[in-house]
Order: structure tokens, then sequence, then C-alpha cells
């Protein structure tokens, strides 16, 4: 891959993200990681979702539920103690193959669980099974219709998460372990691995985004956009439309689940509120914001709004200041913040190629 | 002229040199979102009384600053608002989270970085295990669930339903009504849960009335819409006791369910009832006064809720008081060594119990005429 | 099952179906001068009802109620004339984000105006304890109010539709709005209305329902995902069939409860939803042609 055209904004990113980090390390102000960490998370949601939405033509009101599947699945499994089933033969079995692992909380219990690669493992894996089993009749649906299977999908996913005893109800799930991705990488809400965790964030939204970038100016990437187009049209040139919409849809499961996986946790628990409906409205409205079928807009729009929301800035007029700024960007700026006519000829003269 | 302008500049700065050190006191409740019925009580209250301490000078010569952030009652911004308050802002304490998954959310984070924590939630998991920096101020639920099914025993009930509203709060009671009732020799028919959003429990209540057994309800909620249980009970005719649990402290449940409301029974902290309690009772001074200041200041009823944040405040400035500064050694070995008399009740800390509070907190309350009044 | 729970389990079922009957039929209004559906419907169910409440301090009931539902009319007449009304035909998904937007600040605001706390008119005929007794079963009287009003309202509504100029002109804004305007038809001021429209009746409902539900700032968004479920399953545009499809999923609700317990008992109405989009895309009453005309 050498340096076209194409890669110079995921070099930007690269160089933004260090710059940001070595800035906060200059200026003693390294607590910023901790909401930019969490940041690029909900990021890596909102850049699968933009695939979807934006190349595949097709709203998901539902994303926060992948989200909650991915964060809560693995929160489940790696908190629930097995420790007084021990002697049954399945948890025997899983303990001698190293799926389980033997500890203490710091209170001093002991406690038997999932370690997390394979929580994480199992969380995607449920993750694309409920996709696929989701997405091949949904897909099917277009307007309004399609809104609401999706809305209904998330109602279902957050009303089945207040209600159920193992998913911990309305306190939803406290005390994830941290997650040891490769010796010396570790996902935790520790103080001392603040950098580490920023980098491991960031690095994945950029694989997320470079991945992507590929998709979209692939072959699959050209179907999508025909799919967008016109339907009939994409399907008359011997695309199958349904088939290419389904990939787009698990994979944005996928990043989505991925990222519930990983700030979970880092934040060491997951409540019922990642997957409430207001949440999943949060993701499209952003990527609206953004620019519809553009990843790097909605992820920019994505990084500036939650790390404001989440550091508080809004403070009780959180909702309100959003509404305000959708309704706005959606009567002045419907193709997005990147596309106003001011931004639009900046962006042309000296900005890359629309993707 | 010049003389003039060295004055105001003098007289601008003695205030802040005279009061030149703070405290900062952070703060994390659910001001907004669906459970501010609990955090306006609680965020107003400890406005009030960070401008009473300062304006009394104080605590133990520094200025309190209160950094008050809202969580919107959503677990993973209680998470990065905890975070923040602790390494940037650096704050000596936190006072919340509303909310008992919140709590639970930061309870290792604030134990990791040494800061005290005091919750304003109720579960009995933010005390036990015991974590050296993590109190808390609400009765336990299982003081609440042993004075209703005590109360029923009495009344000769032993078969009950149990309703609880969808929230960490009703989700700890349904488990510490189910687990105690057997000592008291009463036995749990039914267990259902509603959502904190219900609007109407009817279709609930003929659920449990086709069960002819069910000889008492236990309605274990702090949502407001744990009055429409009792309403849809008295409208359906179906008079079996209802109790309520401590989350039903608010005057304005009483007002909104009305007249369905009439003789409901209810464990609670003695708030509710401040002016008719005697002139002997520990605890007149101090309800009396938090009631009448809030009440005058807001002009809305004082809750409950609202005592949970005082209770919290009032511990902290105590200690740090006795500590004669912000030394978080010190002063968190001051709360474990108090004897507190709060809204909720007399604290007793101890090293191994960061609750405090003996099943004497409560005392059986009923709704008459309209109010709150002792059993 | 005795005839008296039946007939308890039955009327609360209606009482909601009804409900959620007219919030469909508050979205199918504007939805059919206009192919918007405005997620801030269930707002306009709450200010009717915090209006009436504030109102009633100074004037009695039925004042109060009229005067809120004239308030919330004109509220939803600004709301087409100042968001809506300059677009020139937006996507289907600027219009979803818009309203949702609107809903959100409306309800922001009503947080504002009247704080978190929970309000409630008073009963209009007893009060809390009041009940009618009907088959064994103890009604509140309300409860026939809502149905009493509810059904007017729709009665109400179709004739004006069928048999008034007014109605018969936002009908053929609904056929057609090209051709209407070719006629002579001011579909400008036709959509206006259909928003005054379609916030009244909210409003009307938010009234009636709120003794029993109580009012609070945030029971729009539940309101409208009710609503929203229910002109899906009617078929778009189709408020006779919302009706039914109203009536049919309080029901349900209604009686799934003897069986599932409570805290699921939205993710079946919610599922009997997903499943009928499945096999029947176009909702139960709906024709599948008119559903193949939706795109974004």
């Amino acid at each position: 891959m050498g340096i076209s055209k194409r890669n110079i904004p995921v070099l930007l990113l690269i160089a933004l993200v260090v710059i940001v980090q070595l800035i906060t390390a200059g200026t003693d102000t390294s607590f910023y990681l901790t909401q930019l960490t969490m940041t690029a998370y909900y990021s890596l949601v909102i850049i699968g979702l933009c695939l979807l939405m934006g190349y595949a033509g097709q709203l998901s009101l539902g994303h926060a539920g992948f989200f909650a599947i991915g964060g809560y699945v693995s929160a489940a499994l790696t908190t629930h103690n097995l420790i007084g089933l021990r002697h049954n033969q399945l948890i025997e079995l899983l303990n001698k193959t190293g799926l389980l692992s033997m500890g203490q909380d710091i209170y001093g219990e002991k406690i038997l669980t999932v370690i997390p690669w394979a929580a994480c493992l199992a969380a995607i894996l449920v993750t694309i099974i409920i996709a696929f089993a989701i997405g091949k009749p949904v897909l099917k649906l277009k307007g309004h219709y399609l809104a609401m299977a999706t809305l209904g999908f998330g109602i279902i996913i957050f009303r089945f998460a207040m209600a159920t005893e193992y998913f911990g109800e309305a306190d939803g799930i406290s005390g994830v372990p941290p997650f040891h991705l490769l010796p010396g990488l570790t996902v935790s809400g520790d103080f001392g691995a603040r950098i580490s965790n920023y980098y491991i964030a960031w690095g994945l939204v950029l694989l997320g985004m470079i991945l992507s970038l590929n998709l979209v100016n692939s072959r699959v990437g050209r179907a999508l956009r025909a799919i967008h187009g016109s339907e009939e049209a994409a399907a008359a040139m011997g695309i199958n439309a349904s088939r290419f919409k389904l990939y787009t849809f698990v994979i944005s499961a996928v990043f989505a689940a991925l990222a519930g996986v990983m700030l979970t946790h880092y934040n060491g628990g997951i409540g019922p509120s990642e997957a409430s409906v207001m949440k999943s409205v949060r993701y499209v409205a952003i990527i609206a914001i953004g620019g519809m079928s553009s990843l790097w807009g909605a992820l920019c729009m994505g990084v500036i709004l939650n790390f404001m929301s989440l550091r508080g800035m809004f403070g009780s007029y959180d909702g309100a200041v959003f509404g305000a700024i959708l309704v706005a960007m959606m009567l002045f700026a419907p193709d997005g913040i990147l596309r106003l006519p001011l931004l639009k000829k900046l962006w042309r003269k000296n900005g890359p190629a629309r993707n | 002229m010049a003389l003039a302008a060295g004055a105001a500049l003098l007289f601008a700065f003695l205030p802040s040199t005279g009061m030149a050190k703070t405290i900062k006191i952070g703060a994390i409740l659910a001001e907004s979102g669906p459970a501010g019925f609990l955090g306006q009580p609680e965020a107003k209250t400890l406005r009030m009384l960070v401008a009473q301490t300062n304006a009394r000078g104080g605590v133990a010569g520094y200025k309190v600053e209160l950094l008050l952030k809202d969580s919107a009652g959503k677990k993973e911004q209680a998470v990065s608002l905890a975070r923040q308050l602790i390494e940037e802002d650096k704050v000596f304490a936190i006072i919340g989270p509303t909310r008992s998954g919140s709590t639970m959310a930061i309870k290792n984070i604030a134990e990791q970085a040494k800061t005290i924590l005091i919750s304003c939630a109720s579960t009995k998991a933010i005390v036990d295990p015991v974590a050296k920096y993590v109190f808390k101020t609400p009765q336990n639920d299982s003081l609440a669930a042993r004075m209703i099914l005590q109360e029923m025993k009495k009344e000769g009930i032993t078969k009950i339903a149990v309703v609880v509203g969808g929230t960490g709060f009703g989700k700890m009671g349904k488990m510490f009504v189910n687990k105690l009732a057997p000592e008291y020799g009463i036995s749990v028919l039914m267990n259902e849960t509603y959502s904190p959003r219900a609007t109407d429990l009817s279709p609930l209540v003929t659920k449990m009335m086709a069960n002819k057994d069910i000889q008492g309800v236990v309605n274990w909620s702090i949502v407001p819409a744990q009055t429409i249980l009792a309403k849809n009970m008295r409208q359906q005719k179906w008079n079996v006791p209802l109790f309520l649990s401590h989350g039903f402290g608010n005057i304005k449940y009483v007002q909104a369910g009305g007249a369905a409301m009439e003789g409901i029974k209810f464990p609670a902290d003695r708030l509710l009832i401040a002016d008719s309690l005697p002139a002997s009772n520990p605890q007149r001074a101090v309800l009396v006064k938090y009631k009448h200041d809030y009440e005058s200041k807001y002009h809305e009823p004082v809750s409950t809720f609202g005592g949970h944040a005082y209770d919290a405040f009032k511990i902290l400035c105590k200690a740090i008081a006795k500590a004669g500064g912000p030394d978080t050694e010190k002063v968190r070995t001051a709360i474990e060594n108090m004897t507190f008399i709060g809204t909720g009740g007399i604290f007793h800390f101890s090293p191994t119990d960061h609750s405090g509070l003996k099943i004497d907190a409560f005392d059986m309350m009923v709704v008459k005429n309209g109010k709150f009044t002792k059993f | 099952m005795s005839l008296q729970l039946f007939t308890q389990y039955l009327f609360s079922g209606i009482t909601y179906g009804i409900l959620y009957a007219i919030v469909a039929i508050g979205f199918n209004i504007i939805y059919n001068t206009t192919g918007i559906i405005n997620f801030a419907q269930g707002e306009f169910v709450m200010l009717g009802g915090m209006c009436a409440i504030s109102l009633h301090e100074y004037m009695p009931l039925p004042a109060a109620i009229l005067l809120a539902v004239i308030i919330t009319g004109i509220i939803g007449g600004l709301i087409e004339i100042i968001f809506i009304r300059w677009l020139d035909s937006p996507s289907v998904l600027r219009m979803i984000i818009i309203t949702i937007g609107l809903s959100i600040l409306i309800r922001e605001a009503a947080l504002f105006v009247w704080g978190e706390s929970v309000r409630s008119l008073p009963y209009f005929n007893g009060d809390a304890v009041t009940s009618v007794q009907i088959f064994g079963a103890n009604i509140s009287p309300q409860v026939l109010w809502v149905i009493g009003v509810c059904s007017v309202i729709v009665v109400g509504l179709s004739l004006f539709f069928q048999f008034t100029y007014a109605g018969r002109e936002m009908r053929a804004c609904a056929a057609n709005r090209t051709a209407a305007t070719l006629c002579g038809i001011n579909t400008r001021s036709k959509i206006t209305w259909s928003f005054m429209l379609s916030a009244g009746i909210g409003a009307v409902a938010g009234c009636v329902m709120s003794p029993i539900t109580y009012t609070q700032y945030d029971i729009g968004p539940g309101l409208a995902i009710k609503g929203f479920t229910v002109v899906i399953l009617g078929g778009l545009g189709n408020s006779m069939a919302a009706v039914a499809a109203g009536l049919l999923l309080g029901i349900v609700e209604s009686f799934s409860i003897i069986v599932v317990p409570m805290a699921y008992q939205e993710v079946i109405s919610i599922a009997i939803l997903l499943i009928v989009l499945f096999v029947r895309p176009h909702g139960l009453f709906g024709s599948s042609e008119t559903a193949c005309l939706q795109d974004f």
C-alpha cells in the first residue's frame, strides 16, 4: 500500500492521535485521554453504522442494541462466578481447556470466570448470529418500516437487559475484570494504563477505518453504492443486493459489539443506558450530521460530540444541546457539516477527494 | 480617588485571603434523566448546604468548593465523570452517585484512587464487601424488608405478592423480601417487576387478584409509578393490605395518588414526620432545621432522598473538621469512628460497617388524611 | 378465567389500545398530508396534559382542557411553519431526525418549565378510588371517559374527512399533492392544519388519560414508540386500521401478563410487531403496493 492520495487522511489521523497524546503528556493534562479513549470506542460504532447507512443506504435505529450485546455478553461471562459449578462436567472441561480462570477479586473472594479473550470471542459470535438472523428479514424492509423494525430490535434488547437477572436488571453489571490483550497490553481503567489504553482504542479505530475505506473502494463498495443509488438497477447489473446489504449489516454489528466489549472492560461495567433507544438515535444523528456517506465526517462529529458530552460539558442540558444541534444541522446543513457551502469550497480546494 | 481604588482593591482581596484554602468536593448526581426525581432534591440539598457552610466560614478553615456533575442516571457517564473528578479536578471526596448501578461502577475506581466516596444509593453491595474508602448514607434495604415483614407477621399475613419497580432499588427489594420472608413464616406467591415508566398496572392487579391466596402485597419501588398500583388496587376493590418501601418517602407521591393512598403503611426515616416528633427525640433538631431550610429555600416539600445527600455532606464535613483538614486517611478514620445524628437515623460507623444504620432508623408510617403519620 | 377477570383485563386493554390508536391517528394525519412520520407526536400528548394541569389552577376543568388543546394545536402549527414548511422535498431520514430532535427539545423545555415531578388532572368523576361495576369487574369511571372521548374523536375525524370540504381537501393532498395544488387547493395551509389537528387530538388524549397515567415531562417517547408500532401494524396512513391495530396491541399487552412476567411485556408487543413486519411487511391491514413505494 503506497502513499496514494487515499491514504493521506489515514496518515493524518495517525499523526493526530500521536500528537494529541504527546501534547497531553507535555502539558500534564493526560486525564483527557480517559474521555478520548471512551470516545474512540463510540467512534468505532459510528464508523460501522456509517458503512451501513451511508454506503448500503440502510437505516438502523437499533445499533446500541449490538453494542449492548457485545458489552453484556462479555461482562456477564467474565463476572459471573462459576465456582459453585466447578464440579459440573462442562465447566470442568472448559477449565481444562484454559477458557476459565481462577482468581481473586479485590476483596479476597475466590472467583472462577471465563477469560476475557474467550468472552470477547463469544460476544462477537453471538452478535454475528443475531445480526444474521435479524438482518435477513429486516433488510427486506424499506423506509419507515425499516426504521420501525430496527427500532423494535433495539427496544427488545434494552427491555431484555432491564428484565433479566443474569444481566443485572437495572443495575447492569459491575466489576468486569481487565482484558489482557497481549503481554503488556491490557484494556482496563487503571490509572497507570491510561496511555496504552488510549493507543489500543485508537488503534482499533484506525483498523476499523482502514478496513471500511478499503471496503468502500473495493468491488463490494462499488456494489454497495450502486445499491444505494438504485437497487433495481444494481440487481439488473447482476449485483446480489440483499447479500451485500446483509454482509454490511453484520460487519457494522460486529464493529458495534467489539466496541461494546472493549468499553465494558475499560469502564469495568455496563448498564442498560448503553442499550437505550436514545443512544441509537445519537449514533444515527451523528452520522447524519457528519454527512451520511462520509466516514471522515462521521468520525469527526462523533469524536467532538461524544467527547464534549462525556466530559459533562453540557451539564443537565446534554439532551437539549444535542436536540438543538440535530435540528439545526438537519435544517441548514442536511448534507453534513463538511458540506456547508462555505466549508465545501475549502474542502474541494484543499481536502482529499470525497469517499 | 487612588485611595478609593486602593480600598476597593483591598476589599476585593480580603475575603479571598481570609479563606484562601479550599476543599474541592465532587458530586455525581442524576439531576436529569429517568432518576431526576431522586437527583434533583439531592443536588438542591448540596447546593444549599455548601452555601450555608461557606457563609459560616467553611469547614476547618477551608472553603468548600462543590463540583456538581450530572450523570443523567447513566452508568458510563458516571464512570467518565468520576475519573474526571478524581484525576483532573483532584477532588478530596465524592458524594453520590444517586443510583446503585452507577455507584457500583465507580466503587472500585474510588477505592483504587483512595478517594472517599459517600454514596446516596442504598444497595447493600456498596458497603458489603467493605471498601476502605466507600460509605453510604441510605438505610440498608434489608432493614426495611424486616420492618415490613415484622408488621405483616403481626397482622397475621402469611402469603404475599411482591411487586417491584424496575430499578436497582426494586431489584434489591425483591431479593431481600424473598430471602427474609421465611424467617417470618411468610411465603411469597408471586414476584413481578414493572417498568419505571409504567402508566397503568390494572392488568397486574387483576393477575394478583386472580390468586385468591394472596393476603398482602409489598410494592417495593422508588419510582413515581408506585402510586399507580395503589390506585388500581382500590379501583378494582381489591382490599388486601398494601405495604410500600422506604422509597415512598416523598409527599408528592401521596398527593399524586390521592384518596387511594389512605391507610398505606411503609417504613421510613423520621424526616417525613419531623414536626410531630416529641422534643425528646435526638433527631428532632436536625430534621426540623433541614426540613425548614429546604422548604423555605426551594418551595417544595422535602423528601428522604435529599436527606441522604444531607447526611453524606454533613458526615464528610464533621470528619474533615475532626481531622483538621483534608487528609484522606485521617478523614476516613474519623468517619469510621463516628457517631452522627442525621436525617436518616443515628449513624454508628465502624471499620466493618460503612453504612452505620440499624433497624431503629426506621419507623412504620401510615398515610392519614393525605399526610404521613407514625403508625 | 371468570367473566369478571376477563372484563377487567379487557377494559385495561381497550383503554390503552384506544390511547395508542389516538397517537397513531395523529401520526397518520401528518403522514398523509406530508409523508412525514412526526416522532414528536408523543410530546403533543404530554403538552396537552401539562398545559391543562397548569391552567386548571386558574379555571374550571372543561375550560382548562379546551384551552390546553388549543394551545397545543397552535404549537403544532408553529412547529410546521418554523421547521417544516420551507424545506424543499426533504428526505425521509432528514425528517425522522428533525422530528426526533424536536421531540428532544420539547421534552427538555417541558422539564425546564414543569420540572421532573409527576402531575395529574383530577378525576372527571369521583376520585382515585371510585369505580363502577361492569360484569362484576370494577372499572374507574375515567376509563369510560377515555373510551368515550377517544371514540368520539375517531368517529368525528372520519366524518370530517368524509363529509366536510376541508376534510376532503386534506384527503386530496394525501392522495396527490401536485394534483391537489393544480385543482386550486392551498396545500401549504392544509399541511399546517394537519399539524394543528394532529397536535390537538394528541392533547385531548393527554388530558383524558392524565388522571389514570399521570403526566410527566418524559412520557412522550414511550407513547410515540407504541403509536408508531400501531401505525406500522395497521399499515401507514390508514387511520381506521390504526384503531383496530391499536385495540389489538392494547388487548394483547393486557392479556399477555397472565403468562409472561410484566417486565417482558414490551418485549412481547414489539416481538409481535417484528414478526408481522417479517411476514406481512406492509402491516396487517396495509396493501403491499404502498409499502413498495416507501423509500429514503
